[in-house]
């Protein structure tokens, strides 16, 4: 496909010298934790926002903080661009090479260091899966509540870096709420700690600061979380409407009652029918849009809070309410869900934009978002988080076709305009990477920018970490 | 001292490029109840956010406020009342602590990241804070995050705003979270536990579903100054429930039946629970009309009580215990040690202390925020640089 969003051009002194860096990277690592050839660098080359690649350098799996220190230190002394990778599983780009640049990937930093019950914190290295946290201590009756819908695959580390949310944290919060610490590799090869299990530390929230950076000021190779007891229950239920406008008012009405649901999930009907011929879910075919609304408590609490969302979706015409009978179906229904992305790809390239929009301008945004993918010809599917405004929807095309591409790409940026335009933002919880980069000044004023810039300089001024990413290519002179 | 009162961003950024040229200090002040927080400023002149007043916009539908930061938290309150809304972190009132007057500022709350009881289960002032508009020591007008509940566009600027006690630039407006107030809420008290078995007591409860909101531990030499004297007899480990009526009430059973293990359980109703935490929140056994030193000590939940019995073999102290035993407030009798608390601190695995209150003496030999290791405090240095180069907002005021 045409590459719209150009990268910078490769340090020429760098690559001029990528002989002598590797031998440099072997001896600071042990031979399996460096990768160099260029055939085993192709799994490297991008991540889940898979139109661009870029083939790096080499790639450094580092086992310890240490060794991560070296590896950055090295970087830093003769301005090699570092990319960090957890999982890869990036919707945005964060976590593509360019030719000139070790990737630093945590995968093998993958061992949980303490769980504390008492405290209610786990402490783990930082290439830990999402699911692996809460499976380690589900038996216990605990669990983390960030879920990404990649949650089997993608890393603590890059829930941090990119601060991810998941169908849950309508109640719980997003990672930056639910992180107590982490211990963190400046670009120099300082090793700092910043919180702990404490829940606030001294100083500036530079914690707060970090979560979200997309790998802008360090490497993070350990993280402490904060873990939460499992709720007595949950149960998903189904609610189908005619129309989107019906679904999406409904929503409105639920969180103005004052009822926050675990999680309030939207689909239309492209989604619904997408996602259930991959799961069998039990989705209703015969409906325009459908909520997947989970309450939890006991058993009559959600049968009490159930009760007065069926009210609500009454006054919007609801033509379906389905609960489910047992864990199995709850299961799938979030499974559903949650292999919405792996779904459509089945039966087509996608984008996924993931711009944020006020509640109250949910329906608005849906209506022009159809009519915008319909001046392009191409076809949209809803699937996101309602409950906070968290919008996803997939633009289907086919990558072989590079004007139907350049048409997809050109599609979503109007759509993420739009979300900017009514008060809303670029990115809830995918992060800026390179996709949205160039978008960063329909949102911010020059100044907001640079204000960023000048703190990011506070970390890394040589631009050295991620250098691609998040701030437009030009105008990066403040730093 | 003489005091600016600007009444736009613009008469803001006006009075920061003035003062940047001259390279003259700027106090920066909301409502000024909180003064006496940090260290000593060496200002001249006096910048307050309260002509920047008034609540932008409330949609209770969408859960979010926007006010000017000079707004009085009191209007801010009463609009959330009337939208049956909250601020889930229970900003405290430190009036009666810092024995001061005047009206505390939503943008003062957001400034010293105010949390009270329930930010250990609901987040911080930091958590609920969505977006900023605020003047930086160029006298740039900057805005920062936005007016939605999710939101990663770009480095979180917000976080940093929010606890940075005004050294970063004056907060002209901010953007929170407003979810809805519980309709009921019920605490549970637990009499007769020391400070080890009500940490006990206190994580058990936390690992139950029934969640809990509030869990504090008021050692028998506060328990009497609260409510007016109207807890059981005995130290009060005292644990909170809030939500829908006939699930509070539910949950409070099935809590009661764990809790009954530890010692005698008594009830307290909503109003009764209300105003409990409202004094936990405003710490209210110390507000004695005095200077004496006041700590607040944030560490892990367990460790808490590890601190204070430490410290009794050193010290006069007085403590008690919130969020789980992870924050806790000490009142020293004489000096503030604050060597001692800090080397404790450490030895027990980390956290940190900040004196709260402290006669000015006192104040002038001790730094009021924890210091920082050097690589953390010189990334902060130059955090403060990218914002203030001229270093006018409040400066030292950190350390």
């Amino acid at each position: 496909m045409a590459e719209a969003i150009p990268f910078l051009a490769p340090r020429a002194d760098v690559l001029a010298r990528r002989a002598e860096i590797v031998a440099d990277l072997i001896d600071l690592l042990p031979p399996e934790c460096l990768v160099h050839e260029p055939r085993e660098l192709v799994p490297f080359e991008t991540d889940a926002f898979v139109s661009y690649r870029r083939l790096p350098l080499a790639v450094a799996l580092p086992r310890s903080t240490a060794e991560v220190a070296a590896v950055m230190k090295y970087c830093h002394r003769y301005g090699v661009p570092l990319v960090p990778r957890g999982a890869g599983t990036s919707l945005s780009g964060g976590a593509i090479p360019q030719e000139d640049a070790v990737v630093l990937g945590l995968s093998k930093m993958n061992r949980i260091l303490d769980i504390d019950l008492a405290d209610r914190t786990m402490t783990m290295q930082a290439g830990v899966t999402n699911l692996a946290i809460s499976d380690a201590v589900s038996g216990e009756g605990f669990f983390y509540a960030p879920d990404p819908s990649s949650q089997l695959a993608c890393t603590i580390g890059g829930n941090i870096g990119m601060n991810s949310g998941g169908a849950h944290c309508l109640k719980y919060g997003v990672t930056t709420n639910n992180l107590l610490g982490v211990t963190m590799v400046l670009t120099d090869g300082t090793v700092i700690e910043l919180g702990g299990k404490a829940l606030d530390a001294a100083g500036y929230d530079l914690l707060g600061l970090v979560c979200g950076s997309e790998g802008q000021l360090g490497v993070v190779t350990e993280a402490t979380v904060r873990l939460i007891a499992k709720p007595e229950g949950a149960r998903p239920v189904l609610f189908g409407f005619d129309t989107s406008e019906e679904a999406g008012a409904c929503v409105a009405d639920v969180i103005a009652a004052g009822i926050i649901p675990v999680a309030i999930e939207f689909m239309d009907k492209p989604a619904i029918e997408i996602c259930e011929a991959f799961a069998k879910a039990g989705y209703p075919l015969d409906v325009g849009a459908l909520l997947i609304v989970e309450v939890e408590g006991s058993e009559s609490e959600m049968d009490a809070m159930l009760a007065d969302i069926v009210a609500i979706a009454r006054r919007h015409a609801v033509k379906v309410v389905r609960e489910c009978q047992s864990a199995t179906e709850a299961a799938l229904i979030w499974k559903g869900r949650k292999s919405a992305f792996g779904a459509t790809g089945r039966i087509a390239d996608y984008i996924c934009m993931d711009g944020t929009v006020p509640l109250s301008q949910l329906s608005h945004v849906l209506k022009k978002t159809s009519e915008i993918v319909d001046h392009y010809g191409l076809r949209v599917a809803n699937v996101f988080h309602a409950g906070d405004g968290n919008m996803h929807p997939l633009i289907l095309f086919n990558a072989n076709d590079p004007d139907e591409a350049a048409k997809a790409e050109a599609a979503g940026m109007d759509i993420l305009k739009l979300c900017v335009d009514v008060g809303g933002c670029l990115t809830g919880e995918h992060g800026v990477g390179i996709e949205k980069r160039d978008l960063m000044r329909h949102q911010y004023a020059e100044v907001d920018l640079q204000q960023m810039m000048a703190v990011r300089a506070a970390f890394d001024p040589g631009w050295i970490l991620n250098p691609s990413k998040v701030f437009p290519l030009d105008g990066r002179s403040a730093a | 001292m003489s005091e600016f009162r600007p009444a736009t961003e613009a008469e803001v950024a006006s009075i920061a490029r003035d003062h940047a040229a001259r390279g003259a200090a700027l106090s920066v002040v909301g409502g000024n109840t909180r003064r006496g927080f940090g260290n000593a400023v060496p200002a001249r002149s006096m910048l307050r956010s309260t002509a920047l007043s008034g609540i932008v916009t409330y949609n209770p539908g969408e859960m979010v406020m926007t006010a000017r930061a000079g707004t009085p938290l009191a209007v801010v309150e009463a609009a959330l009342a009337e939208g049956g809304q909250m601020m889930a972190f229970e900003p405290a009132d430190h009036r009666p602590l810092m024995a001061t007057d005047g009206e505390p500022t939503i943008g003062g709350v957001f400034a010293a990241n105010i949390s009270g009881p329930r930010r250990f289960v609901a987040g911080a002032a930091r958590d609920s804070l969505l977006g900023v508009r605020f003047v930086n020591g160029k006298g740039e007008i900057v805005k920062a995050g936005g007016r939605v509940m999710k939101n990663v566009t770009g480095l979180d600027l917000v976080k940093l705003m929010a606890g940075s006690h005004g050294t970063l630039g004056l907060l002209t407006e901010v953007t929170f979270r407003v979810p809805p107030r519980p309709k009921a809420e019920e605490t549970l008290v637990v009499s007769g536990l020391n400070d080890a078995e009500a940490a006990e007591a206190m994580a058990a409860a936390m690992a139950l579903s029934v969640e809990v909101s509030g869990a504090a531990h008021l050692p028998l030499t506060v328990a009497w100054k609260f409510l007016g004297g109207k807890l059981p007899e005995g130290e009060a480990t005292v644990l909170r429930i809030e939500g829908l009526p006939g699930s509070v009430d539910m949950r409070a059973k099935k809590l009661t039946d764990t809790m009954a293990r530890f010692g005698t359980v008594t009830r307290l109703d909503g109003g009764q629970s209300a105003a409990l935490w409202r004094e936990i929140r405003d710490i209210l056994p110390f507000a004695d009309g005095t200077l004496r030193p006041v700590w607040r000590v944030s560490v892990a939940p367990g460790v808490g009580h590890q601190l204070v019995a430490a410290l009794r073999l050193e010290a006069g102290v007085d403590a008690f215990y919130d969020w789980q035993g992870g924050l806790v407030w000490l009142r020293m009798e004489a000096e503030p040690e604050g060597d001692l608390v800090r080397r404790y601190i450490h030895a027990l695995g980390g956290g940190h202390a900040t004196l709260v209150r402290a006669a000015p003496s006192a104040r002038a030999a001790t730094q009021s925020f924890q210091p920082q290791p050097e690589a953390v405090a010189l990334l902060s240095r130059r955090v403060k640089e990218s914002f203030d180069p001229a270093g006018i907002f409040n400066p030292g005021k950190m350390g």
